[in-house]
């Protein structure tokens, strides 16, 4: 696959599947005006997957289009890094979850807003300040939950346990990386890398939480090998088109 | 939890020289928390480009029972409107 392709997609992958984990929260959040805020904050990230997928399937050329890319592929053919395909678990796992993710969001929209390609940079110019606000508001909660009770503290460190091990993933590289900050398409992964480790590093030991010290690092997932809730994640979110093929709003 | 979070109450402009109006309320630990709250709560639609929040507590409102004497004396005094006024043709509307 090209490697523009490639690129788009494994963004508009991280998008789409996190959109869909933080709607599963709409009606359940515990209080209403998270739910609210989560609801929101899943369908920013939906809005963004259409514009990734848009710009995909432009590249591609084959006639696809956003629907297609979201609905007809199989699990072998999604990008998206398994960080956010984990579980809700609970609603500390979904804020940290959240929070790792936006934190190396931010940088990455940051950058790509000055990406040579006109449509990754109009792209970006746009999503940069919907992200910004879900860090803005992650961050908060994560300080706020990590240095709260005994009980909130607990299961901020829980999750933060849980999920740490698939940032590797997120921060993972290759040569379609490689290829497009060559390109001057994207930013430089070390870049992104050094944000990521400054703001996780200042945020967590303001929320006193303690990054754990893992060897233990889970990558595949931007080549298309998943952890076991993805299918899942998949069976749910494509059953429509699967039952009824071409149904149409 | 055991405790509930505060209630806010929620004032919104809508645009650029109006002024804000009440919207609703929110439930938030704090007033950093009632401002995002209200943000993802009330502006989700566009609705506007400035928020205030205030603690719903911190309100003094006008007891209900004392309606008589604050607000029945007005009714009868049709001559505090400024609609007896002949206005110079000069003036043009108002």
């Amino acid at each position: 696959m090209d490697a523009f392709v490639t690129f788009c997609l494994r963004m508009g992958d991280n998008a789409l599947i996190l959109g869909q984990r933080t709607a599963e929260w709409c009606g359940h959040a515990p209080v209403l005006e998270e739910d609210i805020a989560f609801a929101n904050m899943g369908l920013d990230l939906i809005g963004q997957t259409q514009l990734w997928y848009g710009l995909a399937a432009e590249a591609e050329g084959k006639g696809r289009t956003p629907d297609d890319l979201a609905f007809l592929r199989p699990e072998r053919q999604f990008l998206n890094s398994l960080l956010v395909e984990q579980p809700n678990t609970d609603f500390g796992h979904a804020l940290m979850r959240q929070y790792l993710f936006d934190a190396w969001h931010l940088p990455m929209q940051e950058e790509l807003a000055k990406s040579s390609h006109e449509g990754v940079r109009g792209l970006a110019q746009k999503t940069v300040k919907e992200v910004r606000y879900h860090l803005d508001r992650s961050r908060d909660l994560i300080v706020r939950l990590g240095d709260g009770s005994e009980e909130s503290h607990k299961r901020m460190q829980d999750a933060l346990d849980w999920l740490w091990p698939f940032t590797a993933d997120l921060l993972a590289t290759d040569e379609v990386d490689a290829q497009m900050a060559d390109e001057g398409i994207a930013p430089v992964p070390a870049l992104i890398a050094k944000a990521f480790d400054a703001e996780t590093q200042a945020t967590l030991a303001r929320a006193t939480l303690t990054i754990p010290e893992t060897r233990l690092r889970r990558t595949g997932g931007r080549d298309g090998i998943h952890t076991e809730h993805m299918g899942y994640i998949l069976a749910e979110m494509q059953s429509l088109q699967r039952t009824y093929p071409g149904a149409r709003w | 939890m055991s405790k509930e979070w505060p209630l806010w109450e929620v004032f919104i402009r809508g645009q650029h020289g109006l002024s804000h109006r009440h919207v609703g309320s929110l439930h938030a630990p704090d007033a950093e928390m009632a401002m995002k709250n209200a943000r993802d709560v009330y502006t989700r639609r566009n609705e506007g480009v400035s928020i205030w929040v205030v603690e719903s507590a911190k309100i003094t409102a006008s007891n209900p029972d004392e309606a008589g004497a604050m607000f029945e004396p007005s009714e009868s005094k049709v001559y505090r409107h400024p609609t007896f006024f002949d206005i110079p043709k000069e003036v043009g509307a108002m």
